[in-house]
């Protein structure tokens, strides 16, 4: 849990979830991401060390330029609790549905 | 654009009952079945609301009289098939911004008189984006979804953020 705590706080910032949001839209370059918050270029940095070193993304070299992307680990991580979800609401549909059936008997 | 790394979710099931009776209970009766701890109010569920028309609505009611209208019904036609919009965020929050909002697809077939098959795909969840690091602690807790994210809401709500310096 130190790390979902860390992940979270980190994500408690504004401009962090700006980024995060944009990020989202699609891969963005420090510059990229200057450019559409109000923050200066260094701040823009800053903010994403903390939320790469909090494992919410990843960075990769392309040329001369770090371009900035969500870590997938994320997603799947999602769709896992999706799942889950939808698992139990199925079973509670069934067990309805099947009531109802001793109900009318 | 989105990333591409997310796939649906799809659950299938068959359940005791005709067709119509499935696809009522799932739609009418929503509240009979839906797990009681996953709602967004902070009240006591009083009921869910499905408004049966394309644009309806479905709204969680709580005991309180407050209301939370979560998601929008897109594709209503029975006792076929059912889609809605999942307009809830990460942070368990009301989504407002459709963009950021995934959509669950049901379709219902007859399998005999007293028998119906459900299929239901989830997709587009990578469109919720920001926030899905926030569900993991949710996904490992036993407490299960509500606790877990009001948790997580009270962390963020508190400010005990790590800052830079």
């Amino acid at each position: 849990m130190e790390t979902n705590g860390q992940a979270i706080g980190v994500l408690g910032d504004p401009t962090r979830r700006a980024i995060f949001e944009l990020l989202s839209e699609r891969p963005s370059s420090v510059g990229d991401l200057a450019a559409l918050v109000p923050v200066s270029r260094p701040a823009v940095s800053q903010h994403l060390k903390v939320m790469k070193d909090a494992g919410l993304l990843m960075d990769e070299r392309d040329g001369t330029r770090r371009i900035y992307r969500l870590d997938p680990d994320g997603v799947a991580e999602m769709r896992a609790y999706v799942d889950r979800f939808w698992n139990l609401a199925m079973a509670g549909f069934e067990r309805r549905m099947e009531q109802r059936r001793e109900e009318t008997k | 654009m989105s990333m591409s790394v997310s796939t649906p979710v799809e659950v299938s099931t068959e359940v005791q009952g005709s067709i119509e009776e499935a696809f009522h209970v799932f739609t009418q009766d929503m509240g009979s079945w839906w797990p009681a701890d996953h709602h967004i109010l902070q009240a006591e569920l009083a009921e869910m609301v499905f408004e049966p028309r394309v644009g309806g609505r479905i709204i969680d009611k709580g005991v309180d009289g407050s209301e939370c209208p979560w998601a929008r019904v897109l594709v209503y036609d029975p006792p076929n098939q059912l889609v809605f919009s999942w307009d809830i965020t990460l942070t368990w929050q009301v989504e407002t911004d459709p963009s950021h909002s995934s959509e669950v697809d049901v379709r219902f077939t007859s399998v005999a008189a007293d028998r119906t098959r459900v299929d239901l795909v989830h997709r587009n969840i990578e469109r919720h984006g920001d926030g899905w690091e926030q569900m993991r602690g949710a996904v490992d807790s036993p407490e299960g979804w509500t606790v877990g994210l009001g948790r997580f809401a009270r962390r963020v709500a508190t400010g005990s953020a790590d800052t830079p310096e």
